[in-house]
């Protein structure tokens, strides 16, 4: 049985607040299909217009080619472009403040003093930290570059840092590597492989604060039978910039929950990349994101479907507020043609707290074949309501307070879904921190 | 003792053609456990009336006053006049994604209150009115208003009035859509508000229906954004067989 529900993409919020991305500006999200368009639109104009692809549809070349699958992939850092805002992949990005990630130059470390510090924590017991150097399995066997900014941190990253949960070993204390850049005007690059064995079960958390100019890959690798969880916490000081590539292989009957929180950062771009080695994989992706004056925060999922009888849940709520605030979500769901029996749903809503913010929200969901369980996908993009707040303050609550508990309760549905009580109590607070900070 | 005075109100509206004027000349004066029907013809300006003592930023008050027990309401926020203890039951309650009825429901006792209700007798006393409204027990974990019937949802409403103890009470449509079954549980609410404390009431509604459940007082008619004519509850009955058509003529 298959069932679609689409809603279609949707964006709100300031068009001017748009000039930022350059002659993107003001591009409808079906714009960015043009690429498309040697396709007979007529013949089936909504499905274009929503981003939906069926099987049984006359598919040009240019249509295959533009298979989010098949990006194409190198560890060469030269076959890669510069990346420009004509393309799909970067129509929303503010190039130039990510300028400085496309160029290829090593990590700025100087005597004594290196331009990002790790400290690393594992539970008791666990493995001894490690590090891959290129070419070193699992090192590369999952992330394949698929654009500059990976391609650099892949090729200038002579030792990856490497944490791994043992075969059928539970952890109760999550694995932390905690990110601290030591500079705005300072270049990094990272690779890190996360990887939980067979039948193993445990979480890993990265947390990033201070500053830096940081290109970063995280390869996930989650072993047959094993229930991993990542959570990245991008809370950084207000001038960093920030591109990341995550790319997760889940294994036979495993579960993947990635969690990525971005509250801080002069802009940050996650590409968050999920694919199934076999069937019976589960990947859930949760985002929660809070996008002040300024800040430019993206996040692009790709789950791909390779394997029969997997799910995917995707769920990143946003909210934004003050000038030149922005958010980017494009979530992109390819079932492929074995895929057969999936499973899957994709949402993504975003709070506009003030005028002058602007979120853009694209899902894109590809089927390949018509034997699927069910797939599906939300959007939706609002400001915050006028007669809610009016509802709450008629009964006593003043205004802070019930923006606090609006606000709250939006993100609620992510928050209660992270399991380490730790995280969800500071996410809490900073949420608590944003809002207090707006109506100062 | 509480007492609402509403005197010679005037207020306004913007709309794309230009602003308009909607309540023009209101004097009513509502007494503790006095119950006071408003009724009218739609678009006469009765919910208009609702929201301008409520405090909605939507309407804009040209002239007249408004005063609590002597205090001057319309100098107050929407939150401090629900403080001072005015209560609105709106017609179209609004969905709070996320915001469980019981954190709801306690965030506002406590604003009211000005300090957090005690927890044993709060969750008694929560369980009790919603056990007396006939609402489910998982009610309470419920979002605010999310996917709620049109009964639930006024029932609901009737439950914050049980529970936040206003002095003053304005009930707009609360009985609009509902079956009976829902009328006689929600109209049986308002009763029993009325039996434990001294709650003057603005009962705003377009029918007589809820006037054989709930017991006005006062009868007044409201036509094109002032009240019309007043008398007892045999005006109510009058209505009943003459209709509005009499106050419309002259409008």
């Amino acid at each position: 049985m298959t069932t679609t529900d689409v809603k279609g993409s949707e964006n709100a919020g300031d068009p001017a607040a748009n000039e930022a991305v350059g002659h993107a500006a003001g591009a409808a999200p079906v714009a960015a299909q043009t690429a498309l368009d040697d396709v007979e639109t007529t013949a089936a104009p909504e499905l274009e217009e929503e981003n939906l692809t069926l099987p049984g549809q006359e598919v040009s070349a240019a249509h295959a080619a533009s298979n989010r699958g098949a990006r194409k992939r190198s560890f060469e850092v030269s076959d890669h472009e510069v990346p420009k805002s004509d393309v799909e992949e970067w129509r929303f990005t503010p190039l130039r403040r990510f300028a400085p990630l496309f160029q290829d130059v090593a990590t700025d470390d100087r005597e004594g003093d290196a331009a990002v510090d790790y400290q690393v924590t594992v539970p008791e017991g666990a493995p001894e930290i490690s590090t891959l150097a290129p070419g070193e399995a699992p090192r590369g066997t999952v992330l394949v570059p698929e654009d500059l900014a990976a391609a650099v941190a892949s090729a200038r990253t002579a030792q990856a840092l490497h944490l791994v949960a043992a075969k059928n070993v539970a952890y109760d204390e999550p694995f932390r590597v905690d990110v601290t850049g030591r500079g705005a005007e300072r270049r990094a690059n990272a690779h890190i492989v996360l990887e939980a064995k067979e039948s193993s079960s445990a979480t890993f958390v990265l947390n990033h604060a201070g500053s830096a100019q940081y290109a970063q890959n995280v390869e996930i690798i989650v072993g047959d039978n094993a229930q991993m969880t990542v959570i990245t916490l991008h809370d950084w000081d207000d001038d960093a910039v920030h591109i990341a590539t995550h790319h997760a292989r889940v294994g036979r009957d495993a579960t993947l929950k990635h969690v990525a929180v971005t509250l801080g950062g002069s802009a940050v771009r996650l590409n968050s990349i999920g694919e199934y080695a076999a069937t019976g994989g589960e990947i859930e992706k949760l985002g929660l994101y809070f996008s002040d004056e300024n800040q430019f925060f993206e996040n692009r999922l790709f789950i791909d479907h390779s394997a029969p009888r997997c799910t995917s849940n995707v769920a990143y709520k946003g909210a934004l507020q003050g000038k030149n605030a922005r958010s980017v979500w494009v979530g992109d769901v390819l079932i492929r043609k074995e895929a057969e029996g999936t499973n899957t749903y994709e949402l993504n809503r975003n709070l506009l707290l003030t005028e002058g913010a602007r979120a853009d929200s694209v899902p894109n969901l590809e089927i390949e074949t018509g034997e699927i369980e069910g797939a599906g996908h939300a959007a939706a993009t609002g400001r915050f309501d006028d007669e809610q707040l009016f509802y709450l303050r008629a009964r006593g609550i003043d205004e802070i307070e019930a923006r606090r508990l609006v606000v709250r309760g939006f993100f609620a549905e992510i928050i209660q879904q992270i399991d380490v009580p730790e995280i969800r109590e500071r996410l809490s607070a900073s949420i608590e921190g944003e809002l207090a900070r707006s109506m100062s | 003792m509480s007492i609402l005075e509403i005197k010679n109100l005037h207020a306004s509206v913007e709309t794309p053609e230009g602003t308009k004027a909607i309540l023009k000349g209101v004097d009513l004066t509502i007494k503790a456990g006095e119950t006071h029907a408003i009724m009218g013809p739609n678009g006469s300006g009765k919910s208009t009336l609702a929201y301008a003592v409520a405090g909605h930023p939507k309407y804009q008050i040209t002239e007249g006053e408004v005063l609590l027990d002597g205090e001057d309401v319309l100098a107050m926020s929407v939150d401090e006049r629900a403080r001072a203890g005015l209560f609105l039951a709106m017609q179209y309650p609004v969905e709070v994604p996320g915001v469980t009825v019981s954190n709801f429901l306690r965030t506002a006792k406590t604003a009211i209150d000005g300090e957090a209700p005690a927890l044993r007798t709060w969750v008694k006393d929560m369980k009790g009115a919603m056990a007396d409204l006939k609402m489910d027990p998982v009610f309470a974990e419920r979002n605010v208003n999310e996917g709620f019937s049109g009964g639930e949802k006024k029932r609901h409403e009737i439950l914050q009035m049980q529970l936040l103890k206003p002095s003053i009470a304005i009930l707009d449509e609360t009985d609009s859509g509902l079956d009976v079954d829902a009328l006689r549980v929600v109209s049986e609410g308002v009763n029993r508000v009325k039996e434990n404390s001294e709650v003057g009431i603005m009962l705003i509604t377009h029918y007589t229906r809820i006037l054989q459940y709930v017991k006005p007082d006062f009868v007044h008619v409201f036509v094109n954004g002032r009240i019309a004519e007043q008398g007892g509850p045999e005006l109510a009955e009058r209505l009943e067989a003459e209709g509005y058509d009499r106050f419309l003529v002259g409008a």
